[in-house]
């Protein structure tokens, strides 16, 4: 179980980004651990087993949902819409966080407010981040499972992060 | 706005590569003239700062831990995998 108390919600939240439903990732999950389970005997630790086994889960979720081959975002959003100036200068400047923000965001009581700002991005941003902030893989591991190339990986991460910063921007000033 | 070299970053430029940036994906002059924005910018570096606490912010999230009715579950899937694996 200890490997499922580790990975089993992330890779729920993966698959949801594939699926329509919470119902249908979570069959799409069960499969992917029992895959695991009659794969092992083939794993030759060529990649690390993280990505092996997101790896299974990211090619069952897109055999059973649309594919997950939405185009990579335009480079339209970074801070948010209105931000700029036509000349690339800040119209809204972004307002100092206070000194303590990062120690709020990381506490419990934060962690609803990131939960939901992870759920509001679009299924290319939030799989990227979930992968990759949350799940803690690095980028070219990411890339891999994903089967995405670095570079879409890293726009779709920075699209994912942009839209969580400005998400928490309230969370941090309500606290 | 920033001047390196013969190259404007303007700001919204400079927080479209803060994600290449920390991933260490910039070649080094464009690391360069980055830093050199940042250096003189004070609105994109409290950007990158909050970029940086809201990427802490994420990896210090726990994910939910399987309910007792998913453990169940998976306990249940794995006894039939090892029962009809041991045939």
């Amino acid at each position: 179980m200890t490997l499922a108390r580790r990975y089993h919600a992330t890779l729920a939240d993966v698959a949801a980004t594939y699926l329509p439903s919470r119902a249908a990732a979570a069959v799409v999950v069960q499969d992917t651990w029992l895959a695991m389970l009659s794969g092992l005997d083939d794993y030759d630790g060529q990649v690390p087993f993280r990505s092996w086994l997101f790896g299974i889960l990211v090619h069952r979720a897109r055999s059973a949902g649309d594919g997950g081959r939405r185009p990579v975002p335009a480079a339209g959003y970074t801070a948010g819409p209105g931000r700029f100036r036509a000349d690339g200068s800040w119209v809204l400047l972004p307002l100092p966080w206070p000194e303590d923000a990062g120690e709020r965001l990381c506490g419990p009581a934060a962690q609803p407010a990131i939960r939901a700002a992870i759920d509001a991005l679009p299924p290319g941003p939030r799989r990227v981040v979930l992968l990759r902030d949350a799940a803690g893989l690095p980028g070219r591991e990411v890339s891999g499972v994903l089967a995405i190339s670095a570079a879409s990986q890293r726009a779709l991460l920075h699209h994912g992060r942009s839209r969580i910063r400005q998400a928490l921007e309230q969370q941090v000033r309500e606290g | 706005m920033a001047l390196f070299g013969r190259t404007v970053i303007v700001c919204r430029k400079a927080v479209d590569l803060l994600t290449d940036y920390l991933e260490d994906a910039l070649p080094v002059r464009g690391q360069a003239r980055l830093e050199a924005h940042l250096a003189g910018c004070p609105h994109c570096a409290e950007y990158l700062r909050q970029l940086q606490t809201t990427i802490e912010a994420l990896g210090r999230a726990e994910p939910d831990a399987p309910s007792p009715e998913t453990c169940g579950d998976l306990i249940a899937m794995y006894q039939r995998w090892a029962a009809h694996s041991t045939r």
